[in-house]
């Protein structure tokens, strides 16, 4: 199903969008949506504790290339980024690094893209204080468009490169935001379109194949599209290209990526000197597990 | 028309750092452990792919490790398996190997409790697994549903004398001659829902094991 269509039953039945993707999902699968909704208001309640409880804390993550930038974020002053985007980039980092540490965490979409998610609803409940009902709500309709990406394109950087993850994120995240604060699925749907586009074309190049550099920073400053993208489909700017096109042109450019920018740490990022030289190291380091853990224990 | 799961794009609950290199290695052994319903005396990996590649900044031989031991996927605990299965005797090994023309993410788990057994997955993305051996049976299960496994005669009716035990639906079966001399082949079912006679199962003449392997539960699904 096109996310048009859900838009469109939306506005022929006069429901809210996120009752409609309920009850799509019912016909789907037969689950009930009272269930549905007290699960999504299950992952809601993890992703606001696994923040609160990561928030700008060092992390000892396993290849060790990144733990320490969500602490620093935090203890940044002044701040050119408002608080609202200021929290939502450290929570997002927070628990990206959390991520990256073997912590736990809610895929949401994928366990390498979490962090935007995580940071968006964060930011969304205690900066802007949308009470919990709507954020479910919220939290639905980010599903719902997340749901669209998966069927049309994917959200697999192996399969799509980091568009499918860290940009589906983003988008989920925008539509949630304007959706919390508007209850208008069309304009959410802008939104989600616009970041989308945004984050087009990104590659999939983690240096040695580890969900650290660069993603862990990339969850932190597509928060930072994602909020902006909301904010101007708040403002009424229309994505002149619909969500579903913009979904398709994104499915086409992931098959049309060569195999090194497919999370196969061959390309992009992944290819530099210095992440060559960081990978040697790593190497070298007689990394196996048993050094990673010791080196852990008596960190942690 | 198809709709996926909107809970599973929202989740699951795990423990990182990759739902395909952490959550569905420790899918493939959970799913190992589960066969053999004990914890074994030994257990031994093989790596295969992109799993010998990465599997130390994945946490990969950890999250195998956590499987066998049955924890949850969304325990922290997960990171320190090697010390819990140290405290629990048991003993464990990883070895990198070429296991042929199989998925890049594959990993052959052989467990030792009474007896050797041997499950071979792969993990094909998200967190979801394909099961593709268990002990010298070929299959493809995706563990999206209750399991029975039945090691039984290769004779005739041995598979209608089965089926007589089962009143469930049957999802997808499987029937795979696994030794002409011993005239032993493997037959699995994946069910809708557990509702089977394991007494009357096990008393069939034609039956020589059988095993039980309930469905997984992923936390937010």
């Amino acid at each position: 199903m096109k996310f048009s269509e859900l838009l469109e039953v939306s506005r022929r039945a006069n429901q809210p969008l996120h009752e409609v993707v309920l009850v799509q999902q019912m016909l789907e699968d037969g689950s009930d949506p009272s269930e549905t909704r007290a699960k999504v208001r299950f992952l809601l309640r993890t992703m606001l504790k696994i923040v609160e409880s990561n928030y700008g804390k060092c992390q000892q993550a396993l290849v060790g290339l990144c733990g320490e930038n969500a602490h620093l974020l935090s203890k940044h002053e002044p701040r050119f980024v408002g608080e609202f985007i200021h929290t939502a980039m450290v929570a997002a980092l927070s628990v990206a690094e959390a991520n990256a540490s073997m912590r736990r965490i809610v895929a949401c979409p994928t366990a390498g893209s979490c962090g935007v998610m995580h940071g968006v609803v964060y930011a969304l409940a205690r900066v802007a204080h949308i009470e919990e009902e709507r954020l479910v709500d919220g939290l639905i309709v980010a599903g719902a468009i997340g749901d669209v990406v998966a069927r049309v394109a994917s959200v697999s950087g192996a399969k799509s490169g980091c568009q499918a993850e860290i940009g589906t994120a983003a988008a989920m995240a925008s539509g949630m935001m304007v959706y919390v604060l508007t209850r208008d699925g069309e304009m959410s749907c802008h939104a989600a379109a616009i970041c989308l586009k945004s984050l087009m074309g990104l590659v999939c190049d983690p240096v040695g194949g580890f969900v650290e550099v660069p993603c862990v920073k990339r969850n932190a400053t597509a928060v930072a599209v994602a909020v902006s993208a909301a904010e101007m489909a708040l403002s009424g700017i229309k994505s002149v290209i619909p969500f579903d096109e913009v979904v398709e042109a994104m499915a086409k450019v992931g098959r049309s990526l060569p195999e090194e920018l497919r999370e196969t740490g061959l390309g992009g990022i992944a290819a530099t000197r210095t992440a060559q030289r960081l990978l040697q190291g790593f190497m070298n380091r007689g990394d196996t597990n048993e050094a990673i853990e010791r080196r852990n224990n008596s960190e942690r | 028309m198809i709709f996926l799961g909107l809970l599973d794009i929202l989740g699951p609950v795990m423990v990182g750092p990759s739902s395909s290199h952490t959550l569905g290695a420790m899918r493939i052994a959970k799913f190992a452990r589960k066969f053999v319903a004990t914890i074994p005396r030994e257990v031994a990996f093989l790596l295969h792919g992109s799993f010998t590649k990465t599997c130390e900044g994945h946490g990969t031989k950890k999250a195998l490790l956590a499987g066998i031991l049955d924890l949850s996927y969304d325990d922290e605990r997960i990171a320190e398996s090697y010390n819990l299965a140290r405290q629990q005797g048991l003993k464990f090994t990883f070895e990198l190997a070429d296991l042929g023309d199989v998925h890049p993410n594959t990993v052959r788990v052989r467990l030792f409790s009474d007896e050797w057994h041997e499950i071979e997955g792969c993990s094909i993305g998200g967190g979801a697994i394909r099961i593709t051996k268990v002990d010298e049976a070929e299959c493809e299960l995706d563990w999206k549903y209750d399991t029975l496994i039945v090691v039984n005669r290769d004779e005739p009716k041995a598979l209608m004398k089965i089926l007589s035990c089962i009143d469930a639906n049957i999802a997808n079966p499987y029937l795979r001659r696994i030794n002409v001399l011993q005239q032993k082949a493997v037959t699995i079912l994946e069910l809708d829902e557990s509702k089977y006679d394991a007494e009357k199962l096990r008393k069939l003449d034609v039956v020589l094991e059988h095993y039980f392997v309930p469905r997984d539960q992923l936390l937010g699904r």
